[in-house]
C-alpha cells in the first residue's frame, strides 16, 4: 500500500501523467523559436557584441584601458570573477547536495541550475584570464607545463595556482555532471525526433542511451558518486577563492572567517540567480506545474538562511578586527563603513542583510513579483560585497602617499556587460535546444504526486483545486 | 555475419506492475533479455538478478591515482627538480599541497568513473541503440524476451506476459548487425536509415 502524506504538497501539480511530462518539456525544444525568445536572444547577443568590442579594445591597447591604478590593482575584474563563481555554486548545490540529502524537490530545477553553473563559471574564468593582460601567454604560464625556460615550474604554494586547479576542476566536473544528467532526456528527444538534423544532433548527444535496466543501474551509481564528489568540490572552490585574499597581508582580507563566509555568500547569490532565472523560465515555457510555488518558497528560505549567515559574517569581521588590536585592521573596517566607499558598504548591507529577512513573512515569499525583485536586489548586493572587500581594502594601503580612489571606465563597465551578454546568450540557447527540466528525474518522483494521489491529498482543502480537479464533497470521505 | 533476432516485447504501464512481472517471469524459468524504462526504477536490478554496480570501485581507484599523482608531482617539482624557498616555507610544504591534491583526486575520480561508465556500457556518439518501442523513453516500460533463448513457445510466452498484466505484447524482429562503423559511416547511415536500430529495421 502506498503511504501518502496529507500535509505535504505534491511536487508536480496539475495531475500530470508521464506522457504529459514528455510533451510539456519537449514542446519548446521541438517547436520553432517564438518571437519573445528571438527578441531576448537578440538583446543578449547585442550585449555580447557591444561588450566584446570594449574587451577586445582593452586587450589590443593594454590593461590601462581599465580604471585600475597603482594602488587598486584588483578592481572590477576580480570583483566580477568572485561574483560569477559565486553565482555558479547554487547549481551544484541543488544538483549535488540536495541529491545526497534526498530532497526530491530539486528534480524540477536542477537542470537549469546546473546550466547556470556552467555558464556562470565560463563568465568567471574569463576574468582572471583577461586580467593577466596578455591572456595568450598568461593562460599557458598558469599551467604546470614544461617550458622553454628550463626547470621553471609554477608555484604550488600559491593560492592563485590553487585557484587555477579549483576552478578548472569545478568547471570540468560540473560539465560532466550536467551532461550525464542530460543523456536520458536527449534519448527521449531522439526517439521523438521528426527531422534528420534533430535525429543526428540528439542521436549523437544521447550517446546511444536506450534506458536498459543495466545502464540505469550504473547510471544511478555514477550520478550519486558525482554528487558525492561535487559536494566537497563546491565547498572547496569558494574556500580556495577566499584563500586568494585570506593568505595575503592586506588589512580586511586576512581573516580565517573568509572560507565559510565566501561559501555562504556564494550559495546566497547563486540561489538568488536561480530564482531570477526560474521565475522567468516557468512563465515563458508554462512550467508552473513543475516549478511550483513550493519550489520557489523553499529557495526563498535558503536565501534567508544564507543571507543571515552572511550578515553574521559581516559583524564577526568587525569583532575580529577589534579583538586583534591591530590598528590597520581596525581602520580598514571603519573605513569601509564611513570612508569614501560608504555608499557601497551600505548598499551591500541593505541588499544582503536586510532584504532577505522579508522572506520571514509568508506573503512575501509567495509573491512572485516581490521574490523576483528581491532576487535581483540580492545579486546586486553580492556584487557590492565583492567590490567592498576588494576595493576598499586596496584603496588605502600601507603608504598614505599611494592612496587613490578607483573610478571605473567605460571599458570596465562594458566588459562586465559583455559577461551578461555571454551568460544570457548561452542560457537562451540552452533553454531552446535542451530540455530545461530533467524529465527522467521528474518522472521518477511522479508516482508520489499523480492525479489520484493529488486529489486525495487535497481533499482537506478542496477549494483551492482547479475546478476540473475538484473532488465532489460526498467522495472526500 | 548477419543473423536475425526475434523478440517478444511486453509493454507495461506502471513500474510496480513491471517489478512484480519481472519477478514472476524469472520464477517461471524464462530468460529476460533486458528491461527498458523511461526513468530509473529502484530494485529492478535486484529483480533481474544483476550484480551491484562496480562504479564506486572505479571512482575509488581513479581517485587514489589522482591523489598519488598530485602528491608525487608537487613533491618532485618543489622538492627535487626546482627547490625554492618561498615565504620561508620548507621545500616540501605538505599543507600547501592539500588543495591541488584534493582537486586532482576529484578530477581523476570523476573523469575516470564516467569514462569507465561510457566504456563498459558502450555509450558513444555514434552508437546505434536497439529500441524495442519508442515509448520506452517516454511513458512505457518494456520487457524484451529473446524467443530463441527460451524453451517456451511464442504463444506460451505471450500468455505469460498477459498473465503478469502486460498492456500489450508485440513481436519485434531485428537484423543483428554489429555497430562497429566509424563516425562518418554513422552519419551516412543516419541519413539513409535512421538513428536507432528500430528505425533501421522499419526502413528495411
Amino acid at each position: 500500500m502506498q503511504v501518502v502524506s496529507k500535509v505535504r504538497e505534491p511536487l508536480v501539480t496539475g495531475g500530470k501523467t508521464y506522457k504529459d511530462i514528455t510533451e510539456d518539456i519537449c514542446r519548446p525544444v521541438e517547436a520553432a523559436p517564438n518571437p519573445r525568445w528571438l527578441a531576448a536572444f537578440g538583446v543578449s547577443v547585442l550585449l555580447l557584441l557591444a561588450g566584446g568590442y570594449y574587451l577586445g579594445d582593452m586587450l589590443w591597447n593594454g590593461i590601462g584601458k581599465w580604471g585600475m591604478n597603482k594602488t587598486v590593482q584588483w578592481a572590477w575584474d576580480i570583483t566580477n570573477f568572485v561574483w560569477w563563481v559565486g553565482i555558479g555554486h547554487a547549481g551544484t548545490l541543488i544538483s549535488a547536495v540536495l541529491l545526497l540529502f534526498r530532497q526530491k524537490w530539486r528534480t524540477s530545477i536542477n537542470r537549469a541550475a546546473e546550466a547556470m553553473t556552467i555558464f556562470a563559471v565560463i563568465c568567471a574564468l574569463l576574468w582572471p584570464v583577461v586580467h593577466m593582460g596578455r591572456p595568450w601567454i598568461g593562460g599557458i604560464w598558469a599551467l604546470p607545463l614544461p617550458n622553454t625556460y628550463g626547470s621553471l615550474w609554477v608555484n604550488f604554494n600559491s593560492p592563485l595556482l590553487w585557484d587555477v586547479f579549483a576552478i578548472s576542476t569545478y568547471f570540468s566536473v560540473s560539465l560532466v555532471f550536467w551532461f550525464i544528467g542530460l543523456i536520458p532526456d536527449f534519448a527521449t528527444i531522439r526517439d521523438r525526433a521528426t527531422t534528420k538534423m534533430s535525429r543526428l544532433m540528439y542521436g549523437m548527444l544521447s550517446m546511444g542511451f536506450n534506458g536498459s535496466a543495466k545502464t540505469w543501474m550504473h547510471y544511478e551509481a555514477v550520478s550519486l558518486i558525482l554528487a558525492g564528489l561535487s559536494t566537497p568540490l563546491v565547498l572547496s572552490v569558494h574556500t580556495i577563492v577566499s584563500f586568494d585574499f585570506a593568505t595575503s597581508v592586506i588589512p580586511g582580507w586576512h581573516t580565517t572567517i573568509f572560507p565559510p563566509y565566501f561559501v555562504a555568500g556564494a550559495i546566497f547569490s547563486g540561489f538568488a540567480m536561480v530564482l531570477t532565472l526560474m521565475i522567468i523560465t516557468r512563465k515563458v515555457y508554462k512550467l508552473e506545474d513543475y516549478i511550483t510555488m513550493e519550489h520557489i518558497e523553499l529557495m526563498c528560505i535558503v536565501i534567508t538562511i544564507t543571507g543571515s549567515v552572511v550578515g553574521i559574517a559581516y559583524i564577526t569581521e568587525f569583532c575580529i578586527a577589534w579583538y586583534s588590536g591591530v590598528e590597520y585592521e581596525q581602520y580598514a573596517f571603519v573605513n569601509r563603513m564611513t570612508g569614501q566607499y560608504w555608499w557601497a558598504y551600505w548598499a551591500m548591507m541593505g541588499c544582503n542583510v536586510i532584504s532577505p529577512q522579508m522572506f520571514y513573512i509568508k506573503k512575501a515569499r509567495t509573491s512572485i513579483g516581490f521574490i523576483f525583485f528581491i532576487s535581483i536586489v540580492v545579486n546586486i548586493g553580492m556584487w557590492f560585497e565583492r567590490f567592498v572587500i576588494i576595493v576598499t581594502s586596496l584603496h588605502r594601503d600601507f603608504l598614505p602617499s599611494s592612496w587613490l580612489y578607483f573610478n571605473p571606465t567605460i571599458h570596465d563597465v562594458m566588459s562586465y556587460v559583455m559577461t551578461f551578454g555571454l551568460f544570457f546568450t548561452l542560457f537562451f540557447l540552452f533553454s531552446k535546444y535542451f530540455p530545461v527540466v530533467n524529465m527522467a528525474e521528474v518522472k521518477s518522483i511522479l508516482k508520489d504526486s499523480d492525479s489520484k494521489v493529488y486529489k486525495s491529498r487535497r481533499t482537506i482543502s478542496n477549494d483551492v483545486l482547479p475546478e476540473a480537479d475538484r473532488v465532489p464533497v460526498e467522495e472526500q470521505g | 555475419m548477419e543473423k536475425n533476432k526475434h523478440f517478444l516485447v511486453g509493454i507495461f504501464d506502471d513500474h510496480d506492475i513491471l517489478l512484480n512481472a519481472v519477478k514472476h517471469v524469472r520464477k517461471q524459468g524464462v530468460k529476460i533479455e533486458e528491461v527498458y524504462t523511461p526513468y530509473p526504477v529502484h530494485f529492478l536490478e535486484d529483480a533481474l538478478g544483476y550484480k551491484r554496480s562496480f562504479m564506486p570501485k572505479a571512482a575509488f581507484g581513479f581517485g587514489a591515482l589522482g591523489t598519488s599523482l598530485a602528491i608525487f608531482f608537487q613533491t618532485w617539482v618543489m622538492g627535487i627538480d626546482w627547490p625554492m624557498i618561498i615565504g620561508g616555507k620548507t621545500h616540501v610544504a605538505i599543507p600547501d599541497f592539500v588543495p591541488i591534491t584534493f582537486e586532482l583526486t576529484v578530477l581523476l575520480s570523476a573523469f575516470g568513473m564516467v569514462g569507465t561508465f561510457f566504456g563498459t556500457q558502450d555509450l558513444k556518439p555514434h552508437k546505434v541503440p536497439r529500441v524495442f518501442d519508442r515509448r520506452q523513453s517516454d511513458d512505457k516500460h518494456v520487457m524484451a524476451i529473446d524467443l530463441a533463448a527460451n524453451s517456451l513457445s511464442e504463444e506460451e510466452l505471450t500468455a505469460l506476459l498477459k498473465d503478469v498484466q502486460a498492456e500489450e505484447v508485440n513481436r519485434k524482429d531485428f537484423t543483428d548487425k554489429e555497430n562497429k562503423g566509424s563516425f562518418i559511416e554513422y552519419v551516412v547511415d543516419l541519413f539513409t536509415n535512421g538513428v536507432t536500430e528500430s528505425a533501421r529495421s522499419l526502413n528495411k
